[in-house]
């Protein structure tokens, strides 16, 4: 099950599927603005309605004034002219205006809930997609939504409206001539058709491209050191280049496609011109249409140039929009696989003894061979236990499981005899201390990273875990704990960067502790200093360490030899050394043919 | 301007109410670099606002510069299609006022000339646009392409300070968000930008010619248009300029927290995420706001404009031709020129918001690619001797910090013979990531040299460099791709023989075997996700197959079981014997198979000496030496 719905970004559905749905479901983000939009409509048709008066006026005054020599009559049409000019300006301002903050509203409320639903979703969600990907949905998906709601579907009613209200006077002014105008409206159809089609498959291919380039970029950015360390800015170079050519080559595609439309819509309407010009004259030479009258036909016609014209631009827009709200839709249609269960409940920290009992755990992460294969493990209140094993094992993906960072797939994981997933998430987490195999640091203050999940952790609380991480040296940087510690660690050291990430876990004396190889990066002298400090929280608390050194299986109550996703002993340290051959040689020893019990130190 | 990092009681301190505004001003902290949410080049300072400006102009025209004939193309069609499009009207005035009458007489000549030159004009226009919409985007797009690979090779190109303090994040902004609103301009605005300005000068002519009076009254709108056109690039160039980087503030919240999403559900983060999400998601609402507002002000202020001209041209020109001083059909041109010119207008200031957004961005570009890396190439690279077994490294009186106020080493001499293999140990600060890091030349010395061979660093191009010096560190990236291609990163010509050859010398052939897809498994595909000992493993083959001159290994068995571990350290035991290798480890097994041990603290070499003389000698190195074996059991 988690596997179909966790969303694959490979796996795309929606074929069949009409074009819009998906932009047609962004609807709801409308909805808080509908009164606005509703006025905006309002206001830009009565500016349209307006700028429609304004050639009636010309022909009102080449007919009236101008052919009657009557100067009272010009000046009072030209005032006439002028207030519809004014209306019209100001309309278009509170279309506008209102416009303006309805549309950024709408593209940050949708903004807000993307990244909402990314955090709930799942980490083995986030391992398949690329961040490149997510990203670009937020950003470049988002404004052309937000271009089409703004100005693309606003436009497309108008310019319907214009058009319908301009064929609509012409045919007034002259059935045949009117009649002839609206019947463009067939070539133009047919051409707009053939043109969303075919822009709909390139605009998405342009996103997805705009996705892969935005994933190329932030992964240069995260192995620059690497990239550097090797000298391979050339081949990094080159593949970035293979990656924007292709969007090059789809933004020329698009261009043609566009190209050949756009410049098609120009003609219809132009030719359409023609003729009426030239049946036009003939009629006012035959008397049957004033001059008067065929100027107002030409030029309400005029009118229909620009809504034709930008047709091209609505329809590529349109189709931008359609393609984006998908990639959009098929994030936010992503069901979060790790989720509080209905009844689930909340266990408060004082009722907490701390008995986690592993029951015939499985996992595989989708589609591939099992990492946990009926793991059976008790941790008691109060115990350290440290899972050892090879690299790759699958120590660290038991860890994992703790947290709910990833769900089991077999058998289940208790805390005091509570199913993990009977728990409140929130409040799991809350009695969860983890520290990961690598330390993860954001980019903000020392502080905020400490607090990361105890906002409300007082100075004194911070203060005593800094010390039993041995990490004051928080307190010697620029602007003591103010100061901004960088996503990499700003120039912090291996070392330190763990010790920081080992004070986070146990801020706040978490029920239980979940150390992913705690002290690999200190040296040998602050490693005996945190153990120290270690053992006292670890007396109290259940812990579940993955250790690599005989030095940290010290700390261990009890040991647990991981091998092939297996236990397959657990026992004391001295005991294991003593009995199991496998876990001398994982822990204590080189190659076996050379183990001689006790040579730790050789070269 | 740096404050002084004293600690004194204006700097903000920590507090843990949920005092909201006041906590989401301070949740990034203080950055130790005060330059470090932007590129040098950007300064409030007007100067430096105008002197970015300058600089964004030239990059511009050098962008373009390789287009010239076809831009030159491009303005001929665009004015073949505008003459084009100028025709319609006039060709309707001619209708009206010369074909008329003829017909009446049973002349149909003329009308058939005008019939025949409107259509004419409507297949050269169509051609025309056709063509030039193609050529245009043709040209945008190489001038993006150009634009893309340019500010990527920069930021390549810069130095591991920059990027430490300018985060990744905002280099995927200025590489995504900002290249992306310069796209949308090219996409969509230059031709109608090009054509209304052309539209403006001809329509211009053409009034001037059709009748001289009513263009004076015409033109009286030009100084208006200018004035409301002026006033909106300035207070939209500062407006596009805060969304640039308010947006940037989005992407790197968005693109660290998902990153980090583990540590992030781990902790429950999600709360206080998503209103830091929300703040800087607010941050840049808002400052879109005030942009498109400008724009709500400005494009009807172009309206009123035209409508008022029009209004006048309908009272003065009716009153003219009352006075029988023009005819009809040059009245109704004229007002239809007058549509023709202020329609585009319209649609202009749309795009001149483009322009502006692109403009911004152009700079914050411009800003990048104007940082010059503090590590730097040679401009007259030296080779370094040839002959095989090479690879002596000294330090030369070599004194560094990250920062100025807190040298990390001062006056350091070290002497490495070719072949020698030192360990480096010594409390976290001593300087020993900092000695690999100035080695590897991720930065360089404030004063002093690094040579290798003899030659300082400064003078070796840097492909040759990277031939010669390998660093290897705990931070292990793997790039999208198979495992064998993140192994050939070492050696990009390696055959698959080699790669599997280095991955079996460095002990990692059995797992990548035992991958789903072995060899070709993606990395980051789903199953391929490797643990952080795999891939310090993938890391190890690939330096393997690099072979340099000098290998570096700060902290690099880390995550490594110890038997694994063992197996990596037979295979650098054999592939060490003929290099030089600086062994950064806190395990004192690694430190076992040196040739010499240095222990550093506070940026000093304490100690020195072969390993077995210095745990018998009875200082430092001895007393680790033997906590150490303590630990063991």
């Amino acid at each position: 099950m988690p596997a179909q719905s966790d969303g694959d970004p490979a796996a795309r559905d929606g074929a069949g599927r009409h074009p819009l749905r998906n932009l047609w479901r962004l609807r709801p983000y409308l909805r808080p603005y509908a009164v606005e939009f509703a006025w905006l409509l309002v206001a830009a048709l009565a500016a349209t309605a307006a700028s429609l008066a304004v050639p009636l006026v010309v022909q009102r005054v080449v007919d009236g004034p101008v052919a009657g020599h009557d100067a009272a009559g010009l000046f009072r049409l030209g005032l006439l002219a002028l207030l519809l000019g004014l209306a019209e300006a100001v309309l278009i301002f509170i279309r506008r205006w209102t416009q303006s903050s309805s549309s950024v509203g709408m593209e940050a409320a949708i903004r807000a809930d993307i990244y909402a639903h990314l955090q709930r979703l799942p980490a083995g969600f986030h391992d398949r997609w690329q961040s490149g990907q997510l990203l670009s949905r937020i950003t470049s998906d988002l404004s052309v939504i937000r271009r089409f709601l703004s100005f693309g579907l606003l436009f497309l009613i108008l310019n319907l409206v214009t058009y319908l209200a301009v064929v609509v006077l012409l045919v007034r002014l002259h059935p045949a001539l009117g009649l002839l105008v609206a019947a463009s409206a067939v070539p133009l159809f047919l051409i707009s058709r053939r043109f969303a089609r075919h822009y709909h498959a390139a605009s998405r291919r342009m996103q997805d491209q705009q996705g892969d380039v935005a994933t190329l970029v932030e992964e240069t950015a995260q192995g620059l050191r690497t990239m550097r360390a090797y000298g391979r800015g050339p081949e990094l170079a080159a593949r970035f280049t293979g990656g924007a050519r292709a969007l090059h080559d789809t933004g020329i595609a698009k261009a043609r496609l566009l190209a050949r439309t756009s410049a098609l819509l120009d003609l219809v309407p132009n030719l359409t011109l023609g003729v009426v010009l030239v049946a036009g004259t003939a009629a006012a030479a035959r008397g049957a249409l004033s001059i008067g009258e065929l100027v107002a036909f030409v030029s309400l016609q005029l009118m229909l140039i620009w809504p034709v014209q930008s047709l091209g631009w609505i329809i590529a827009n349109g189709q931008e929009a359609a393609t984006a709200a998908d990639r959009i839709q098929e994030v936010l249609d992503t069901r979060p696989t790790i989720v509080d269960a209905p009844h689930a409940r909340t266990l408060d920290r004082a009722q907490v003894r701390g008995r986690v009992r592993f029951e015939g755990v499985s996992f595989h992460y989708p589609g591939c061979a099992p990492v946990l294969r009926e793991v059976d493990l008790t941790v008691e209140p109060g115990e350290t236990l440290a899972l050892v094993g090879a690299t790759g094992c699958g120590k660290s993906t038991l860890l994992s499981l703790v947290p709910r960072l990833h769900d089991v797939t077999g058998g289940r994981i208790t805390l005091d005899g509570h199913d993990l997933r009977d728990l409140r998430l929130a409040s799991l987490r809350r009695l969860v201390g983890v520290a990961f195999e690598e330390p993860t640091l954001f980019s903000m203050s020392v502080w905020e990273n400490l607090t990361l999940g105890r906002p409300a952790a007082g100075e004194e609380e911070v203060r005593a875990a800094l010390a039993l991480a041995q990490a004051e040296f928080a307190y010697d940087l620029p602007w003591g704990l103010a100061t901004r510690a960088g996503e990499q660690g700003l120039s912090l050291s291996g070392g330190q960067r763990q010790r920081l990430a080992l004070a986070r876990a146990v801020l706040g004396r978490p029920a239980l502790l979940v150390l992913d190889d705690p002290l690999s990066a200190l040296d040998v002298h602050t490693e005996a200093l945190v153990e120290a400090a270690l053992r006292r929280v670890l007396r109290d608390t259940t812990a579940l360490l993955v250790v690599h050194r005989p030095s940290t299986v010290a700390l261990a109550d009890r040991v647990a030899l991981l091998d092939n996703g297996r236990i397959v002993a657990v026992g004391t340290h001295s005991e294991l050394l003593a009995t199991v051959p496998a876990y001398r040689a994982v822990l204590s020893a080189g190659p076996v043919e050379r183990h001689d019990g006790a040579g730790l130190v050789r070269s | 301007m740096t404050e002084p990092p004293d600690g004194s009681p204006t700097v903000p301190r920590p507090r843990h109410a949920l005092d909201d505004e006041l906590d989401l001003a301070r949740w990034r902290g203080r950055a130790t670099d005060p330059d470090a949410d932007r590129s040098r080049a950007e300064d409030v300072a007007p100067e430096a606002v105008a002197r970015l400006r300058a600089r964004s102009r030239a990059l511009l025209g050098q962008l373009l510069r390789p287009h010239r004939r076809r831009l030159g193309l491009a303005v001929t069609l665009l004015l073949a299609q505008n003459a084009a499009a100028m025709s319609g009207p006039y060709l309707v005035m001619l209708g009206i006022d010369r074909a008329i009458t003829p017909l009446r007489a049973g002349d149909p000549g003329p009308l058939v000339a005008v019939a025949a030159a409107f259509a004419t004009a409507s297949v050269t226009e169509y051609a025309a646009r056709r063509c030039f919409l193609t050529l245009a985007a043709r040209i945008g797009q190489a001038v993006l392409l150009d634009l893309r690979q340019r500010v990527y090779g920069h930021f390549l190109r810069l130095d591991v300070g920059f990027h430490e303090r300018y985060t990744s994040g905002r280099m995927v902004a200025r590489l995504t968000s900002d290249l992306d609103s310069i796209a949308e301009l090219v996409d969509g605005g230059i031709d109608n930008l090009v054509v209304a300005a052309l539209s403006v000068l001809s329509v211009a002519g053409i009034l001037l010619w059709l009748d001289l009076p009513l263009a004076a009254a015409t033109l009286l709108a030009f100084p208006f248009l200018f004035w409301l056109s002026r006033w909106f690039a300035r207070a939209s160039a500062g407006a596009y300029r805060r969304t640039r980087e308010a947006v940037a503030l989005v992407i790197v919240h968005f693109v660290e927290s998902l990153r980090g999403i583990r540590a992030v559900q781990a902790y429950r983060r999600e709360p206080r995420n998503q209103r830091i999400f929300a703040a800087v998601n607010d941050d840049y609402r808002q400052a879109s706001l005030r942009a498109f507002r400008l724009i709500a002000v400005y494009s009807p202020g172009i309206k009123v404009i035209g409508n008022l001209t029009v209004a006048v041209v309908l009272g003065y020109g009716g009153w003219r031709v009352l006075g029988g001083r023009t005819e009809v059909g040059v009245l109704a041109a004229f007002l239809l020129y007058l549509r023709r010119f202020f329609e585009p207008m319209q649609e202009l200031s749309q795009f001149y918001n483009s322009l502006q957004s692109a403009t911004a961005a152009l700079e914050k570009l411009a800003g990048v690619l104007d940082e010059r890396p503090a590590v730097a190439e040679p401009e007259r690279p030296t080779s370094l001797p040839a002959g095989p077994g090479r690879g002596a490294v000294a330090f030369r009186s070599v004194s560094f910090g990250y920062r100025p106020d807190a040298p990390i080493l001062s006056e350091l001499e070290l002497t490495v013979p070719a072949g020698q293999t030192v360990a480096l140990i010594g409390p976290t600060g001593a300087g020993k990531s900092t000695i690999a890091k100035l080695l590897a030349r991720f930065h360089d010395p404030a004063a002093g040299a690094v040579t290798l061979d003899g030659v300082d660093l400064r003078n070796l191009a840097d492909a040759e460099l990277r031939r010669a010096v390998v660093l290897v560190t705990q931070e292990n990236h793997l790039f999208s791709g198979s495992v064998a291609e993140n192994i050939r990163f070492g050696r990009p010509g390696a055959d698959d023989a080699a790669v599997e050859a280095a991955a079996r010398a460095i002990g990692a052939h059995d797992f990548i075997a035992a991958l789903p897809d072995g060899y070709a498994t993606e990395v980051h595909r789903r199953g391929g996700r490797l643990s952080a000992g795999q891939r310090q493993l993938v890391a190890f083959a690939r330096a393997f197959l690099a072979d340099p001159r000098v290998l570096i290994l700060d902290e690099a068995t880390s995550s490594l079981d110890v038997p694994t571990e063992r197996l990596v350290q037979r295979a650098l035991g054999s592939i060490m014997r003929d290099r030089t290798a600086l062994v950064i480890a806190h395990r004192l097994s690694t430190v076992e198979i040196a040739d010499r041990v240095l222990v550093l603290d506070g940026g000093r070499i304490v100690e020195d000496g072969p390993p077995a003389e210095l745990a018998a000698a009875g200082g430092r190195y001895a007393t680790l030496h033997s906590q150490w074996r303590d630990s063991l059991i």
